[in-house]
């Protein structure tokens, strides 16, 4: 197996005097998507944000074997990094092209302003609409739009799909599928449905520590294991994605009948 | 009718004047949560500088058409690097310690004024200025000095010319989106430290050039003049709503006339009050100030 693209090792955050990350540690496959999983409160969103420099941290983040965790957050970023954070972080006040040409790295290669339209073609559309005034769907497709810019190796996404109706879901999931054929994805994700669709591999933190890594398949096929884990009974959380996985995703297991509640049909 | 256009232009030309104090107040303020007590110090630089450089000392400057102009020039470029160097070496540095940022720019908010006063003494010196600006005009029956309309086109070009950076440039769009989420700026891969600067320069320069013509208005520079100003720059930019450049225009215009009337048809000093009064009323209204939000 190739060396893996990040390398997160014994990750501390403490905000405030509190300890939020006890020592994280962490591998982002070279290709394809990686999951991380968690209950709710585990700390998936500060690692995300510790991996970024976005807040205090210590430990190691090895991006391609090169430490960066002295790095300034844009200077990270600019090394390949997109990150599409769990509020969104869209610019209300500014309209969707402005969200997206911030997103723009000059002296860096050219936007993909033809990738980012194809998918969401949408955006092309409201181009000048306030990005405040879009609705939750359309404002993660801009997040979302703004990691598939610029060339990254890596996109990071904070529960992408939070919040928004079924078959919006199904888009973004499918966008998602799409991009991890050309860049690596570190997804945080609490639909299992889509866990199990887009993430070959996965790690599963408890109380600001790892708690398991592995593949996807193997966690979810083991019911108490993932409800272990993961918790069960998310309602409202699930949700579905609707469209039959397409040709080249990874081997799904065979539906289990006692996987967990937020696992709903694929 | 003469009374009342005399104080609406004079109120406009003061409007002007805290405008420019307030506009970089403002942008600071909105993009990076500084509080910069040290703006009127910036005021005070730029005036004391066009005022040296007009008296003579900057070969080339002096107190008539060019040479004024290139005193003018050369007290807001004065003022800029006063500000820049002033965010890199006190402001950045503190960026994790806001408690102490504000009170460090308090200091230099105190300091320069003592220190002007200690170079060139605690009175008000006469400033400088061209003859040709120390006239009058009339305008509907009243005599109105014409270094109003000066104060009053300084403003308009600034605030055009800020509409166009933050609306036109990439910087611009930099510093709205700072606004809203610096940390999400960083997050894209920009560097918002940069902007810092950038804007500490561009408010350091609006203040800067209000010193240096306000000396005009006021007729002499005294090292407490930006101090006393600032106030009512703060009143302005609460007003406005953090952040906002239309709601500092908007909230100039009303506390420059406001002031003039009040101080005019009741007891002078009660202007001031009035000033007062009116931020509490408008904030009893508009918590967020007129606009409450940027552009
Ligand atoms: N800035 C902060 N100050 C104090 N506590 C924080 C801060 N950020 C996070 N925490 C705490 O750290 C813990 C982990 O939070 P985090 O947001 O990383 O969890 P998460 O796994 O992303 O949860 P969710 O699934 O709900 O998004 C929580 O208990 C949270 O309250
Ligand atoms: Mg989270």
């Amino acid at each position: 197996m190739p060396a893996p693209l990040l390398t997160v090792r014994d990750l501390k955050v403490v905000i405030g005097g509190r300890h939020i990350l006890h020592g994280v540690d962490l591998e982002v496959a070279a290709s394809g998507t990686t999951a991380l999983l968690g209950r709710n409160g585990a700390g998936k969103t500060t690692t995300v944000r510790g991996i970024l420099g976005l807040v205090p941290r210590t430990g190691s983040v090895l991006l391609d074997g090169e430490e960066t965790v002295r790095l300034a957050t844009h200077a990270l970023v600019r090394r390949g990094i997109g990150y599409a954070p769990e509020d969104r972080g869209v610019f209300a006040a500014l309209t969707v092209a402005e969200n997206l040409r911030l997103a723009e790295r000059p002296g860096a290669r050219e936007p993909a302003y033809d990738l980012v339209y194809e998918l969401f073609p949408e955006l092309r559309q409201r181009a000048r609409q306030a990005a405040g005034t879009l609705s939750g769907g359309q404002q993660q497709m801009v997040a979302i739009a703004r990691t598939l810019l610029n060339g990254n190796r890596l996109i990071i996404a904070d529960e992408p799909t939070k919040g928004l109706a079924p078959k919006v879901v199904t888009e973004v999931a499918q966008v998602l599928e799409r991009a991890a054929e050309a860049v690596t994805v570190l997804l945080v994700e609490q639909n299992l449905a889509v866990v199990r669709r887009l993430a070959q591999h996965c790690a599963v933190l408890a109380d600001g520590r790892t708690a398991h890594r592995g593949p996807t398949a193997e966690l979810l096929a083991d019911a108490d294991e993932a409800r272990r884990l993961l918790g069960v009974g998310r309602a409202g959380h699930g949700g579905t994605v609707g469209t039959p996985a397409r040709t080249g995703t990874p081997a799904r297991t065979a539906a289990h009948p006692a996987a967990p509640t937020a696992e709903a049909d694929v | 009718m003469s009374t009342v256009v005399l104080l609406t232009l004079t109120g406009l030309g003061l409007g002007a004047l805290y405008f420019l104090v307030a506009s970089g107040l403002s942008l600071i303020f909105g993009l990076m949560d500084v509080l910069n007590f040290a703006h009127g110090a910036l005021m005070s630089i730029g005036a004391y500088a066009t005022w040296w450089a007009a008296s003579g000392h900057l070969p080339g400057a002096g107190s008539g058409g060019v040479g004024f102009a290139l005193a003018v020039l050369f007290g807001t470029a004065v003022g800029t690097a006063a500000a820049v160097l002033l965010e890199l070496a006190v402001i950045r540095p503190l960026y994790t310690r806001p408690r102490e940022q504000i009170l460090a720019t308090v200091g230099v908010g105190l300091a320069v004024p003592a220190l002007l006063s200690a170079i060139w003494g605690a009175d008000a010196r006469p400033f400088p200025g061209p003859e040709a600006l120390s006239g009058t005009f009339g305008l509907l029956g009243a005599e109105v000095p014409l270094n109003r309309l000066v104060l009053i086109a300084a403003a308009a070009v600034v605030l055009t010319a800020l509409h166009l950076f933050l609306g036109r440039t990439r910087h611009g769009l930099v510093v709205r989106a700072g606004v809203e989420d610096r940390a999400m700026v960083t997050a894209l891969g920009i560097d918002v430290r940069k902007a810092f600067t950038l804007v500490f320069a561009i408010g350091g320069a609006a203040a800067a050039l209000g010193g240096a013509i306000g000396g005009l208005y006021f007729g002499s520079v005294d090292p407490a003049q930006g101090t006393s100003l600032l106030i009512f720059a703060f009143v302005v930019v609460v007003m406005g709503g953090m952040g906002s450049l239309t709601g500092a225009a908007l909230a100039s215009v009303a506390v420059g006339l406001v002031q003039q009337f009040a101080n005019y048809y009741t007891t002078a000093g009660l202007g001031d009050l009035a000033v007062v009064v009116l931020l509490a009323a408008l904030l009893l209204v508009r918590p967020r100030g007129l606009t409450g939000r940027l552009a």
